[in-house]
């Protein structure tokens, strides 16, 4: 790196320089600007955070009957609100480990069922009080109550006792689960004093924000928390702010016009068009969540495997991640995981065959068109994407009838009815969770009907298992069986795609979820 | 003020009345046919017939319905709105704030669009049939026939994007200083001021017009009158009655036609608020917002009724 150019992105990191300068003054010195750009965000890192100031975010997934109770919080805007005021038990890091938070130390038995927390000192609620063990217990035990509709009580059933002495936090599962730690980290399991059993809604937490407003659907206000326990690393600016924008065109807009600081879910199709403004960068990164076409594997025709196998090798992955994502994602290889999970392990990519089709096809012994079910709430694009999905199938002489379904009770009436459909996953934590949520006999969500005992006895086994080696080989020889025997097609992993203004400074990507894992205001500073 | 007109005016408040009353049992019948109902649409994928039929005796759904349709009119008359089953808030509490954000909203378009539309008519009227009467008619026509999102993202791109005059997105809080308030819901005002403006603009050109050939006016040409004291001493008076019942329909659309607007300007108002609540099917909610909206409506269009007949001396003395 020339001397000249590092002492640009110094000066810009300083302030003395514009961002904009900067490029030109690159441009000349022969420099490409995405390198450019990358000089310089490693140059703000090093500069270090600035305080002060107030950081907004205009965010889709935000509705007027949103509320602040962390069990009832689904969508996007109490997503990241949530992150800003509220403390977690245990975090993931942006490189996929466990972040201890308020839990100080977490251990477990050697069978992986009883599981210890050790309570981090001198956390502060909002409300001045200390964090307790007591606290902790309280809001694990509401979490694990039918009552409180939680989003977290599908795993929180697996805990069968909670108790609290000291310090310490001792959970007893009824099944071993070496996940553990990474169900905690669930965004649901907000801390609250005594669990938020007294008011639910309350907004107090231990987290970088006080709640300062709060009107759902329009605008939520975060002030820094000055007994913060972690202020180095967190809550930098003044005063956040959450602005709810679901339309996509005036979220676009109010990033460009510099009323807010940082947006989400950028259209892939107009991402090349955002890009050329000047001072906004775009944010995209990998994250769990996939489009995929699912087959009944206990019905007919698809209960055959050749059958399967060739309608697996007849889809165009590469086209149909340039055409309908326009690049914005990742070839998907047939098995839900990916990279952004703990413990992926690379399978060889299944690529667009149509001999090979053929030849599955003739030994299926089908017969005549299968009829494929889409709609354009499946994903979006997922009409244009049985269409190419026709034609590439067409080429490997299979014949595919693409019949259109209506948005209204396409999840009710259609999706895990219907034995072949296009649908989406959000994805899950861990590959433990995936698993258990879509390909366990007994899940009610098993979309594919993947019915298998012994890949039952795998999943239970994985999740008792403590060896990390043991585990991730494991996952390897799930991850086969459903590629090669599951009644999943999985073309495509979705990416997140974000975009900052001007000023922001401290993004790193997170592969969990969208804006560094709801991370963004916390983390992020505006620059001078 | 003579019998005949209180009487005039006590018929229109008591039609008006009787015309709500039979909206709200349209709108109560309305949600009832929505397809689905309202517990499953509750539970979701969650449902278990248990917990339907629980949810069902708590909402009251196994009532008949003429029942629950005086059940809830009962509590209306009281200023109960009920709670929204999505949230578990008090409608009239939250509807309040949304409630007084769009009339902020619909006065302040309502003061430029008026005048402006009034007074672009009487230019337009003064100088008929040449340039300037159709340069005015030709471009309110055109702000009208464009969709309301397609100003509000012109309006948008040019002011907020490439000018940075106002802000792009309009959100107004409570504690809002009013200067900042005024520059936000300043594109939303004027979208929604170009959206009215051509229908009021021509209509006062047409009722002014129509009037301009009658002899009364030709005598005060000949008296020597110039040709704006014509049109304001002797046209526009009595041209004021169908130019007041479009006004009003036009404020009244103001009120209550701006869902889109809000949505493209994300402007805490009614029309977001309804179409959140109409996505969760939270029927309470969307009753009493319907019922609203109907209000405002049928007054609105009593008031122009009134003013109609105020403003007549042939209908404030009948023979």
């Amino acid at each position: 790196m020339s001397n000249e150019l590092d002492y640009l992105s110094r000066r810009v990191a300083a302030g003395k320089l514009s961002r904009r300068d900067f490029l030109g003054r690159a441009a000349a010195l022969g420099i490409s600007a995405p390198f450019a750009n990358s000089l310089l965000s490693s140059a703000a890192r090093a500069a270090g955070p600035v305080k002060g100031g107030t950081l907004k975010a205009g965010l889709v997934g935000g509705e007027s009957t949103n509320s602040l109770d962390p069990a009832l919080m689904m969508t996007q805007v109490p997503f990241a609100f949530g992150k800003c005021w509220g403390e977690m038990i245990v975090e993931l890091s942006p490189d996929g480990k466990l972040e201890n938070r308020i839990a100080e130390e977490i251990g477990s038995s050697d069978d992986a069922k009883v599981w210890t927390l050790k309570i981090r000192d001198g956390v502060e609620f909002h409300n001045g009080k200390t964090v307790t063990a007591e606290d902790v217990a309280a809001t694990l035990e509401r979490h694990s109550d039918e009552k409180s509709k939680s989003g977290a009580l599908g795993y929180m059933k697996g805990i069968e006792s909670i108790k609290a002495s000291g310090k310490e936090v001792v959970l007893t599962l009824k099944e071993a689960n070496a996940d553990l730690p990474y169900l905690l980290s669930d965004y649901h399991l907000i801390v609250q004093p005594n669990g938020g059993k007294d008011k639910p809604d309350a907004g107090i937490s231990a987290g970088p924000y006080v709640v300062k407003t709060n009107e759902p659907g329009v605008r939520h206000v975060g002030e820094r928390f000055a007994n913060y326990w972690q202020g180095d690393k967190m809550g930098h600016a003044d005063q956040i702010e959450v602005v709810v924008i679901n339309d996509a065109t005036a979220r676009t807009a109010a990033l460009q016009g510099g009323q807010v600081n940082m947006i989400n879910r950028v259209e892939p199709k107009i991402v090349d068009l955002i890009k050329r403004v000047p001072g906004v960068t775009i944010r995209n990164h990998a994250g769990p969540g996939h489009y995929v076409f699912i087959m009944h594997c206990n019905t007919a025709p698809f209960d055959n495997n050749d059958l399967r196998m060739a309608l697996k090798l007849a889809i165009d992955r590469e086209e149909m991640l340039n055409k309908v994502l326009r690049g914005y994602g990742s070839l998907g290889n047939d098995f839900p995981i990916n990279a952004a999970y703990p413990l992926f392990t690379e399978i060889e990519q299944r690529k667009y065959d149509p001999d090979k089709a053929k030849f599955h096809y003739k030994k299926s012994g089908h017969d005549g068109s299968v009829l494929l079910r889409t709609s354009d709430v499946a994903f979006p694009g997922a009409v244009d994407a049985a269409q190419l999905y026709q034609q590439s199938a067409a080429k490997a002489g299979i014949k595919l009838e693409i019949k259109r379904e209506p948005g209204d009770g396409y999840w009710n009436e259609v999706w895990n009815k219907q034995p072949f459909c296009a649908s989406y996953w959000g994805g899950r934590s861990t590959q433990d969770q995936m698993y258990s949520t879509a390909y366990l006999s007994t899940a009610d969500w098993n979309d594919t009907r993947f019915k298998r005992p012994d890949f039952d006895k795998m999943v239970l086994a994985a999740r008792a298992e403590l060896d990390e080696a043991k585990r991730k080989a494991m996952y390897h020889d799930m991850a086969v069986m459903v590629r090669d025997e599951g009644g999943l097609i999985l073309p495509m992993f979705n990416q997140f795609i974000d975009a900052t203004g001007a000023k922001v400074g401290g993004w790193v990507d997170d592969p969990h979820q969208e804006l560094m894992n709801g991370y963004a205001l916390a983390k992020c500073w505006l620059e001078a | 003020m003579s019998s005949p007109i209180v009487k005039l005016v006590a018929q229109r408040v008591a039609l008006g009345i009787l015309l709500l009353l039979a909206v709200s049992v349209l709108i109560f019948a309305g949600t009832q046919i929505l397809p689905g109902d309202v517990a499953q649409a509750i539970l979701g994928q969650s449902a278990t017939p248990e917990s339907l039929a629980n949810l069902r005796e708590q909402l009251g759904l196994n009532q008949p319905a003429y029942l629950r349709y005086f059940h809830w009119l009962g509590g209306v008359l009281t200023g109960d709105l009920g709670t929204a089953m999505s949230s578990g808030q008090d409608i009239a509490t939250s509807i309040k704030d949304r409630l007084w954000n769009t009339l902020f909203l619909a006065f302040w378009a309502a003061i430029v669009a008026v005048p402006l539309a009034i007074i672009l008519g009487l230019i337009a009227v003064r100088y008929r049939n040449g340039w300037v009467d159709k340069l005015i008619s030709g471009v309110a026509l055109a702000s009208t026939s464009f969709p309301e999102f397609f100003i509000g993202y012109v309006l948008v791109f040019y002011f907020a994007v490439q000018h940075q005059w106002f802000p792009a997105i309009s959100t107004v809080y409570e504690g809002m200083p009013f200067g900042e308030r005024m520059q936000a819901i300043a594109l939303p005002a004027a979208a929604l001021t170009l959206v009215v403006l051509a229908h009021m603009m021509r209509m006062t050109r047409a009722a002014i017009l129509n009037v301009m050939q009658s002899a009364y006016v030709e005598t005060a040409e000949l008296k020597g009158l110039s040709a704006f004291a014509v049109i304001r001493k002797h046209a526009f008076p009595n041209a004021i009655a169908p130019i007041i019942n479009v006004v009003m329909l036009n404020l009244a659309y103001l009120v209550v036609g701006v869902v889109v607007v809000e949505v493209i300007f994300v402007y805490p108002g009614m029309g977001q608020y309804l179409v959140d609540h109409v996505t969760k099917r939270d029927v309470p909610v969307v009753q009493a917002v319907g019922l609203i909206f109907a209000a405002v409506y049928i007054s609105l269009n009593i008031i122009a009724d009134i003013a109609a007949i105020v403003a007549n001396p042939r209908l404030r003395h009948p023979k």
